[in-house]
């Protein structure tokens, strides 16, 4: 049924969106629902190809709003679901995705940036959309977002997202971007029984508790007799509205950011190098953290002690590893393509014992190179 | 044909509905657990009930016994319609107001029309947007005052029934609160059918339309549904001018065309012999 051959070793030349969707069906998706938007298309047209031969269902809806409902919907039905986009998109789908949060819904979006803001240029890559990701959508809630650098790291951290989506039941974005989903790339495929799938708790017969339990709580389909009532409206664990009360509104609200928060450990994924030995920093995420390898060498070259944080994970912020980064480096170097979002992030982190810099580059799609990145690494 | 119905065995326990004394949702709600029970369905286990947000969304959640998923203001529609397509077994049955199905949410109630998506739309149409307080709304009739039109409304009001019918659903209808048995016929042979179907249930809110429309009790606003209903047939020999105010009542549409259920699943059977 799959189309990839999976085996110990064996090699596929993939692009990152195709990658992207080999994954996601080998993570267990099996609905997608999607509008078009560039640069997302390839993923939903490989999609439609896709899933209907491994029993799934496609659907074209007639906007993002309604895309990314038909995703919470299938969720509910017990089917692991996704959709793709771009920034106006996402910016479409944000109430929905607070919606889901708020009903523990399982999900995962990809999001492919693009340069923003308003319609900006549909076909350029940016990193302009990494605190929408966070702050989306009204209200309090800790997202999950993962950054990938290479379509080996897509098909890893679409499949991860998955996971991640139902271990805690709770929309998981896949921020990607134009060049990373349009690279071609090897992609070592690793045997399929050594893959991890996490699948949701379901509850045992005779359970009526299916939200804000703090470890979790088990997430009934629809159709399965449970009789359960799902409102983005504040409920009790049973799922009935209060509207008003204010304790009942604590509870759920907690509940939902808590079990996140106490599992940031488990959830935030970095590559880090040198970091207990290094003068100079760079924290990077996404395409951009693909320049900071020959960065790194050349700087070395020239005796410079640098160490780097990769970000594989972006939210929750791994604040743990930046941390021990900034203990060691004076100077911390955030190279991104907008005009200075992580490095905020980086600065609250960071700021009290390194000083933190910012190298930025936005429109055109024009990438961030390893000679910008050096430069500012010997800048004194 | 009701005896022995009783609408304790199809809500859930413990919860009382929170409507205002003389809502037109008493009458739509229990008609529609009659037509239910007539059908021989003594629960919901085969049915998930869809709403949005507006008064007419609290009827299933969490009032009914049964799976109910409570979506944001006018996004019921592309939720239920990967529920029905992934438990082509169940009901999909949406409740929602004017507001939140043909206002908010109008895309995708064109877009099901033309889909002929196999859920029941049922949009209790009150002419405002009540549960915020009285906001005029797409199906407010011309020159009435609301909280948004302190001089009175100056657009013309929307005929959904109509427009479900030319979009393209299998079954289009409407009727008011003061149709009970007429509705009850009209909701059991919607639940019969595949595709999409859509009922126009005209309410009254005596709290925040009747009190502006200068009706002084609810009463008043039930005579005044019967006595401006017209059935379709008679209303096709009316001029426009003729039905300015008044409220055609009846079946708009009553047809067979392949639904979006039918059409997935071919493909599916398709896509699993050859290749894209």
């Amino acid at each position: 049924m799959l189309k990839l051959e999976c085996g110990k070793g064996k090699r596929a030349f993939l692009q990152g969106s195709e990658a992207c969707v080999e994954a996601a069906l080998i993570a267990g998706c099996r609905f997608f629902a999607g509008y078009p938007i560039s640069p997302a298309n390839e993923i939903s047209e490989h999609m439609a190809a896709r899933l209907p031969k491994v029993g799934g269902i496609f659907l074209q809806m007639e906007d993002e709003l309604a895309s990314i409902g038909a995703v919470v919907g299938a969720s509910w039905c017990g089917v692991k679901a996704m959709t793709a986009t771009s920034g106006p998109g996402f910016s479409l789908m944000q109430e929905t995705i607070g919606w889901a949060f708020m009903t523990e819904t399982p999900c995962v979006i990809v999001d492919v940036q693009r340069v923003g803001p308003g319609t900006g240029q549909a076909t350029k890559c940016a990193q302009g959309d990494v605190m929408q990701a966070r702050w989306g959508t009204h209200g309090d809630y800790m997202a999950i977002s993962l950054c990938p650098n290479s379509v080996q790291e897509i098909f890893e951290l679409s499949i991860r997202a998955f996971n991640l989506a139902e271990k805690y039941r709770t929309p998981v974005t896949l921020l990607t971007d134009e060049t990373t989903v349009h690279l071609r790339e090897h992609l070592v495929i690793p045997p399929l029984e050594s893959i991890e799938i996490i699948n949701r708790k379901k509850p045992r017969a005779g359970e009526q508790m299916f939200f804000g339990l703090e470890s979790v709580a088990p997430m009934p389909s629809i159709g399965d007799g449970f009789n359960v009532a799902v409102t983005g409206s504040t409920h009790d664990e049973r799922g009935v509205r209060f509207t008003a009360d204010p304790t009942v509104h604590r509870r759920v609200v907690e509940a939902i950011n808590n079990k996140i928060r106490k599992n940031v450990d488990d959830i935030v994924e970095v590559e880090s190098y040198n970091i207990e030995d290094c003068r100079v920093g760079i924290v990077a995420y996404g395409i951009t953290s693909r320049a900071i390898y020959e960065a790194v060498e050349e700087a070395e070259k020239r005796g410079v002690k640098v160490g780097y944080v990769r970000l594989k994970t972006l939210w929750p912020f791994p604040e743990k590893p930046l941390q021990r980064l900034a203990e060691n480096a004076e100077k911390i170097i955030v190279p991104e393509m907008n005009l200075g979002q992580i490095v905020n992030e980086v600065k609250r982190v960071a700021g009290c014992s390194a000083e933190v810099v910012s190298l930025n580059k936005i429109g055109g799609g024009e990438l961030i190179t390893p000679e910008e990145i050096l430069g500012k690494i010997l800048e004194e | 044909m009701s005896e022995g119905f009783s609408p304790s065995n199809y809500l859930r326990p413990g919860l009382r509905f929170p409507f205002c004394p003389g809502c037109g949702l008493y009458v739509l709600s229990d008609t529609f657990l009659r037509a239910v029970y007539e059908l021989g369905y003594s629960d919901f286990r085969k049915f998930c009930f869809v709403s949005g947000i507006g008064c007419s969304s609290w009827i299933p959640s969490p009032y009914y016994l049964a799976d109910s998923v409570h979506t944001l203001h006018g996004r019921s529609i592309p939720v239920a319609t990967s529920i029905k397509l992934l438990r082509p077994d169940l009901h999909v049955v949406v409740f929602g107001g004017d507001g939140d199905i043909v206002g908010i949410g109008m895309g995708h109630f064109i877009h099901a029309a033309r889909r002929n998506t196999d859920i029941l739309v049922i949009m209790g149409n009150n002419m405002i947007y009540g549960m915020t307080g009285g906001q005029v709304a797409p199906t407010t009739p011309l020159k009435v005052r609301t909280a948004t039109t302190p001089y009175g409304s100056f657009e013309h009001p929307l005929d959904a029934t109509r427009l479900a019918a030319v979009a393209g659903a299998n079954y289009s209808a409407r009727w008011t609160t003061a149709h009970s048995k007429e509705l009850k016929e009209c909701f059991k042979k919607a639940l019969q059918m595949d595709g999409f179907r859509f009922v126009e249930v005209v309410s009254q809110c005596p709290t925040a339309y009747g009190r502006r429309a200068g009706f002084k009790e609810v009463g008043e606003m039930l005579k005044w549904f019967r006595e401006n209903a017209i059935p379709v047939a008679e209303a096709e020999k009316m001029r426009e001018e003729e039905l300015e105010g008044k409220i055609v009542v009846g079946e708009f549409a009553q047809r067979k065309r392949l639904t979006l259920v039918e059409s997935v699943y071919e493909v599916l059977k398709e896509a699993a012999q050859k290749d894209a």
